[in-house]
């Protein structure tokens, strides 16, 4: 620093200390909590020095709660919408950038106007939505009168129908449907100089020779911070799976930890509780250790 | 920005954006026009048609006074939530900025709280703050009776607030500190040589800088607070005690999918809707104003 400040340097250590502890601290309390016994979780007050029955406690949630399929389908989603939209949004930009053709300024308002609106607040016509997702489609045959032209002239009736509750497309598709990706791409991609698209062209490059060819190995940066923002975003995700997946064969992890909080009566079995949230925070945990100077570039890139 | 080279073809354009196109008409626009129909109908819970009600639904949530408690709960919960996380972000970058010894270590730790799910802090932070376990079950042998979430609404809403600050805490960090960084050390240098103290290059020179991040991170923590707070209460409070903490994404999931009272909620979700645009644009209006971009 530019000045002595002895005093306050004193205090900056104290206040980032205390916020450290204070950061930290669930996360050693939830460890602590999960290696406790039913008696110590329960002593007050807590006994901070780990118990002996972190393993006992881990295989008893695991099971309470059949974690193996759940994190299976948690990884399957958040990998699933994290390819999605890597992808999705690449394509969508790449022509908002490239192209000119009509509707094109359109186009992009419609994708941005997307991001305004959260999946959470429309939650109920979406469900009908994936309940029967061809039911849009149906609905314009019927207003436009095709349906009954259709069965006027061919005598099959029109009832389009697909539903996709309790499936792995039901829970990722209506999360990649926002516009996230979008914006980082077309960032990045107009920061890639001409001279490049115009000497891959008189290479004889089409365009989609130039995009994969040249634009998607150089935006490897930008997919890797994507990929993880929405693997991390997705395998979060509670309130979507929480109602689509009805039977248990596609619930998540997070939503489980539902059946995991303690009933009522009875003394409340903590340290199983706190066994299964350490098992379902552990995941995107990792992943944001691991892969932390993207996530930190990528966060401040999309959303700035 | 435009480029100057592109492809011509535009119909192989307009392929290329067909794949999200078709995404968020079926997922997005078409829900959200749904919500609009639903709203204006009475919609029979199992299919059976609709019969247009014009603004009825919209007059028998107004009129109702657990939609008011409801819209007040989600209002003290965004304001006390916003500050809160802000507040101690905004201290704990600006203190980091310092860079002295060991400022490293927390810049990497801080971010953690952002990578877990609400869902499982909010389990994390029910254990913490029970009133029987934990911690403050010893505040409440030496108090008794001083904290109880299960029962005190104003308990269970101090609770979910705790939660989600804890959280968003660390999110606004990073944009904080990203953007205490962007300001050139010889600003900082220059008016320290003018003798001014840290205090005062604060409100004077960095504070000033930061006001665009401030206010990017005021649209999103309200935002945030109105839809990443479902988890939270769902898991800690189920909207309980006595609907303190029933917040307005938590009350459209319970009449919808509880109550089956598809129209109500859509009525909701349409006055959810309306009010994050609304305060998007109110913060766009008279924050940006005092907003000092560089």
């Amino acid at each position: 620093m530019v000045e002595r400040t002895p005093f306050l340097n004193v205090f900056t250590h104290l206040i980032l200390f205390i916020g450290f502890v204070f950061c930290i601290a669930p996360f050693v309390v939830v460890a602590i909590a999960a290696s406790h016994n039913l008696r110590d979780v329960n002593d007050v007050p807590m006994s901070l020095l780990p118990g002996s029955d972190f393993w006992v406690n881990i295989k008893t949630a695991w099971t309470t709660a059949d974690l193996g399929p759940k994190l299976l389908n948690s990884f399957i989603m958040a990998a699933g919408v994290a390819a999605g939209k890597v992808i999705i949004s690449a394509l969508t930009a790449f022509s908002i950038v490239y192209f000119r053709y009509p509707g094109r300024t359109f186009i992009f308002w419609l994708i941005f106007v997307t991001l305004m609106l959260p999946l959470e607040v429309r939650i109920v016509p979406t469900y009908a939505v994936v309940a029967n997702v061809l039911s849009p489609y149906q609905a314009i045959l019927d207003v436009t009168g095709l349906s009954w032209l259709i069965e006027k002239v061919s005598g099959v009736q029109v009832s389009l129908s697909l539903g996709l509750l309790n499936s792995y497309t039901g829970l990722i598709m209506p999360l990649i449907a926002t516009a996230t990706g979008t914006f980082l791409y077309r960032q990045f991609f107009l920061t890639v100089p001409d001279e490049l698209t115009e000497a891959a062209r008189m290479d004889g490059a089409g365009a989609l020779r130039f995009f994969i060819d040249i634009l998607l190995p150089l935006s490897r940066n930008n997919m890797a911070a994507l990929g993880t923002i929405m693997f991390l975003w997705a395998w979060n995700q509670y309130l979507w799976p929480l109602l689509i997946t009805t039977d248990q064969s596609h619930a998540t992890a997070v939503t489980e930890l539902k059946q995991l909080i303690p009933n009522v009566g009875g003394i409340p079995e903590w340290n199983i509780a706190m066994a299964g949230t350490l098992i379902v925070m552990l995941p995107p945990l990792i992943v944001v250790v691991l892969m932390q100077r993207w996530f930190v570039r990528g966060l401040i890139a999309t959303e700035k | 920005m435009e480029k100057r080279v592109t492809f011509g073809k535009w119909t192989i354009g307009i392929l290329f954006a067909v794949p999200q196109l078709l995404l968020i008409f079926t997922f997005f626009y078409w829900p959200a026009g749904q919500a609009v129909y639903w709203s204006l109908t009475l919609q029979q819970p199992w299919g059976g048609g609709n019969i247009w009600v014009g603004l009825d639904n919209f007059r028998s949530i107004l009129s109702n006074a657990d939609y008011w408690n409801s819209i007040t709960a989600s209002l003290v919960f965004a304001g006390l939530s916003t500050g809160l996380a802000m507040s101690i972000a905004l201290v704990l970058a600006a203190l980091t900025d310092r860079q002295l010894a060991g400022s490293r270590l927390y810049r990497v730790v801080l971010i953690w709280p952002y990578g877990i799910a609400a869902p499982a802090l909010a389990l994390a932070f029910r254990f913490i703050l029970a009133p029987e376990a934990g911690f403050m079950a010893v505040v409440n042998r030496v108090w008794p009776g001083f904290w109880d979430p299960g029962l005190d609404g104003a308990d269970a809403m101090a609770s979910i607030i705790i939660a989600f600050s804890w959280k968003y805490v660390g999110y606004n960090f990073i944009f904080f500190l990203a953007a205490f960084q962007a300001i050139p050390r010889s600003l900082i240098e220059a008016a320290a040589m003018d003798g001014s103290g840290v205090i005062r290059r604060f409100w004077d020179i960095q504070f000033p800088l930061i006001t665009p991040t401030i206010f990017f991170l005021l649209v999103i923590n309200i935002t945030e607070s109105f839809q990443d707070s479902f988890g939270i209460v769902d898991i800690m409070t189920a909207g309980g005690p006595a609907n303190a903490t029933n917040l307005m994404v938590y009350k459209i999931y319970s009449d919808g999918f509880k109550g089956l009272d598809y129209s109500g909620a859509a009525a909701q979700s349409i006055i959810l809707m309306l009010l994050i645009i609304v305060l998007t644009i109110f913060q766009f209006r008279f924050i940006e104003r005092r907003v000092h971009y560089r």
